[in-house]
């Protein structure tokens, strides 16, 4: 197998598990801060992608635009989701939490392939094709610019939690529950927020996996249980961790797809997160407990 | 009379009004009402280990797609009929019990992240048998449906309403089962290690072992559901068989029904089912041809349940009742 | 040899010394009391004869048998009983439920061990809530359910973790009441965490005083109480 072919495909999965990790990115804010399972992370991340769809079918908008009135639109959903729906669940049992997202999952899926149907979409912008060359390799401009995005709004995302007030304010209440309270932080409202920016970072990958994949209504689960894994192999509560994770995930599932079979790429992340729950529960950069 | 009295009449009424439906049922009534006791079955199987051990198992179709291929494999290939085939079925699915029991509790995996290890098991099998051409891969695996006019017992071929029986004699196997563990060692040490793992270790209980054997008991269970899933349907694909979805739908009846009673994953299963259809036609009816909208209902149902009534529908209903 | 011996028992927690080097020995069928301020590592202690964390060193010997590092299922099984600081009933099941679980540690068949958790529920005034499911329970009703729970497994050595806090003087007489007669009546050793002096004073015929995870004092209760060091870190001159 010629080398330029795998350095290739490699490039092409780092690329991609740059933006698996802004999806996993967006968990690990939730999951991280607000201690729940969002078991519908992957139903969203599909539904920010059937928004850039309807976006560029109705108003020709490049997915790169998109992100920011779908980040907007989801970051309100999100912020409105915890407030109403998930904020009571906090105290209850850790599997009512799991119930209530797998119910929510389940009706965005549905939902999603009631109004679209089960066809694939998808979305061709005019450099849909191009790629740059350095030597003997290739690089898709779409997955060029969707994975410098992605870094883009990573960057923003830490710069946001490590400068702001508000983002030391969230970090404060995911280190220590009842002492953020105690300082007078408004916890509820903070929750909110986190998932709020959690739920924005979904939108904003969705948009850039448009311009990467098709999109059914069926991949909501898949990309629930790949965002999962990744942040469990990169590490709960880890920033880079998530990012280190997708981009692992990436160029793994890419090696897998061209050495074993491309159906086979899923199994490999199953059997990682098999063994990094069982070996290495905190994860590669994780805190251990 | 005692409300124990008044549990069984009740139970009795029931059973009597389920062993002579298929007298006076149409095809279609008996069709759902298979269906409705294959998934209050399946749902019993689940409620073992998670309504009584408190183990959030969302991998459950693993142990269907294992028992079925296992035992429609054989009969697919060497003619052997499902009695035989079953012995098979449970041996797997109770070593894939066990190996993703061990792993998680010595590990001490537990909660969400081992609701998450399970579904890893399972999805890695599902894409797994797709590459196992042996059972038919993608395609599927179908077994020859020989006859449907005769009771055929020994290789489970025959009428509707041979199966109806079949799953009804297993439902019934399943409720004296539960309703023994409860009563017993298991039952008590289950429910305490489901509320409080670490109460229960300081009270003399290996909580280990006891979880193990919810599993194994789970497992086992399933792997029968499985079996009569393969012989009912006659066709088994990995995408169908393994999915999340059915996991989901395992664990609906339950959830709805009351986790950890003995009555909920009837219940749930009958309203869901009942409901779903009933949606169903109400929207052939109308003409509008919606695909999703059942899985839709049975997201809002549990989203309703979850939200208002966590401990499930049967709870309170039983109080009216005076069970 | 003493029942109970703890022999240099250490513990630190990411650098902190939890407990250290703590030993002292309690006689079968005596009812000694740990005391000390918040902090002291009195609860660590427990955790560390209940198993729930295995010692940085140091032996916990019961009867002669050491006990040290093995799982908390495993010392409850080979006799002791432990109550937790903040009560931990099985909130979804039944009084008499809560403690048949306990009662299975000591009988083999489910029907005799319901017959001991009766037992027990009386001895404990409890009877009258068998069929409450535990989520109802009022806080002192919960420690009694937690003490009776701890008793049913027949232990030979009860840890009880502060289990007056929050009760009435009326309640801890009772309490205290209780647990005398069962002491004199059944021999069981009793070794109790307690800041309710009463309760110590009338109970305990050994002491032991805690602070900041090292033994500062140990004697009958007369003596302790008027140690001068155990006065300036824990009791306060007003004690006398």
């Amino acid at each position: 197998m010629a080398p330029e072919l795998v350095l290739n495909v490699v490039i092409a999965g780092l690329l991609t598990g740059l933006v698996y990790g802004l999806m996993a990115l967006g968990l690990s804010v939730i999951f991280g801060v607000v201690r729940v399972v969002n078991f519908a992370h992957g139903e969203m991340m599909t539904i920010a992608m059937y928004a850039a769809v309807v976006l560029f079918a109705a108003y020709r908008l490049d997915p790169l635009l998109a992100v920011l009135p779908v980040a907007v639109a989801f970051f309100v959903f999100g912020y409105a989701l915890q407030a109403t729906l998930i904020n009571p669940f906090i105290t209850r049992p850790e599997h009512s939490q799991f119930m209530l997202l797998v119910a929510v999952a389940l009706i965005m899926v549905n939902g999603l392939l009631m109004v679209f149907g089960p066809d694939a979409r998808n979305v061709q912008v005019d450099y849909q094709l191009e790629s740059f060359a350095l030597g003997p390799l290739l690089f898709d401009k779409a997955r060029v610019l969707a994975a410098a995005t992605a870094v883009a709004t990573s960057a923003a995302l830490f710069a946001f939690f490590r400068l702001t007030l508000l983002g030391k304010a969230i970090r404060a209440c995911a280190d220590n529950h009842l002492g953020a309270q105690v300082v007078g932080l408004n916890v509820k409202r903070l929750y909110a927020l986190t998932f709020g920016v959690g739920s924005a970072c979904v939108a904003v990958a969705g948009c850039l996996m448009i311009l990467l994949v098709d999109v059914t209504p069926v991949l909501g689960p898949a990309y629930t249980l790949l965002a999962f894994v990744i942040v469990i192999v990169g590490g709960l509560g880890s920033m880079p961790g998530a990012l280190l994770g997708g981009v692992l995930i990436g160029v793994s599932e890419a090696l897998a797809g061209l050495f074993i079979a491309p159906s086979a790429k899923s199994m490999f992340s199953f059997a990682l997160l098999i063994l990094v729950l069982l070996f290495r529960p905190q994860g590669l950069l994780g805190r251990r407990v | 009379m005692t409300p124990a009295r008044r549990a069984g009449v009740a139970l009795a009424l029931l059973g009597a009004a389920l062993v002579t439906l298929p007298a006076f049922a149409g095809s279609y009534l008996l069709s759902v009402a298979t269906l409705i006791l294959f998934f209050a079955y399946a749902g019993q199987a689940w409620n073992v280990m998670m309504g009584f051990a408190g183990q959030l198992s969302l991998g459950h179709s693993l142990y269907v797609g294992l028992g079925a291929y296992a035992a429609a494999g054989l009969y697919f290939h060497y003619g052997i009929g499902p009695w035989a085939g079953v012995w098979l079925a449970l041996a797997l699915c109770v070593a894939a019990g066990l190996v993703i029991g061990f792993l998680a509790f010595r590990f001490g995996i537990s909660g969400v992240y081992f609701a998450l290890l399970t579904i890893a098991f399972a999805e890695f099998t599902r894409i797994g048998f797709d590459h196992i051409q042996w059972l038919g891969g993608p395609g599927g695996l179908f077994i020859k449906v020989e006859q449907r006019v005769a009771w055929d017992l020994p290789n489970l071929r025959g009428t509707p309403a041979m199966f109806y029986y079949v799953i009804l004699g297993l439902n019934a196997a399943a409720l004296a089962l539960c309703a023994w563990l409860l009563r017993s060692r298991a039952g008590y040490y289950w429910q305490a290690i489901r509320e409080d793992e670490e109460a229960a270790r300081a009270l003399g209980i290996d909580t280990f072992r006891w979880k193990m054997l919810a599993i194994g008991v789970s497992s086992a269970m399933t792997a029968l559901a499985g079996v009569f899933f393969a012989f009912y349907y006659n066709n088994l694909f990995p995408e169908q068989i393994f999915h999340i979805s059915r996991s989901i739908e395992i664990i609906l009846g339950p959830i709805i029904g009351g986790l950890g009673t003995l009555f909920g994953p009837i219940l749930g299963a009958a309203v869901l089912t009942i409901l779903a259809d009933g949606i169903t036609e109400l929207m052939a009816w109308l003409g509008i041809e919606v695909p999703g909208i059942k899985q839709v209902f049975y997201g809002l149902c549990l989203l309703v349940v979850v939200i208002f009534r966590p401990h499930g529908i049967w709870p309170a209903i039983a109080r009216r009742l005076g069970l | 040899m003493s029942f109970l011996q703890v022999q240099g028992l250490s513990k630190s927690f990411r650098g902190l010394r939890a407990v250290q080097d703590v030993s002292f020995e309690v006689a079968q069928g005596a009812i000694a009391a740990m005391i000390g301020p918040n902090g002291a590592g009195k609860t660590t202690c427990f955790n560390l004869i209940a198993g729930v964390f295995a010692p940085d060193s140091g032996e916990v010997i019961l009867g002669g048998e050491r006990l040290t590092g093995l799982r908390p299922d495993r010392i409850c099984r080979a006799g002791v009983g432990r109550t937790f600081q903040v009560v931990r009933p099985f909130p979804q099941m039944t009084v008499l439920d809560n403690v048949v679980v306990g009662a299975l540690n000591a009988c083999a068949r489910v029907g005799d061990a319901r017959l001991e958790a009766e037992r027990v529920l009386a001895l404990l005034h409890l009877e009258g809530k068998a069929a409450t499911l535990a989520a109802s329970l009022t806080l002192p009703e919960r420690k009694r359910l937690e003490v009776a729970r701890a008793m049913a497994t027949r232990p030979r050595l009860l840890l009880l973790d502060e289990v007056m806090a929050g009760l009435r003087p009326t309640e801890v007489d009772e309490m205290v009441g209780t647990f005398r007669r069962i002491n004199r009546e059944t021999g069981l050793t009793i070794l109790l965490i307690e800041h309710v002096m009463r309760a110590v004073m009338a109970l305990a015929a050994h002491v032991v005083v805690l602070h900041h995870g090292e033994k500062i004092c140990e004697g009958a209760p007369a003596e302790v109480v008027r140690d001068p060091a155990v006065l300036e870190c824990y009791l306060g001159e007003e004690a006398l």
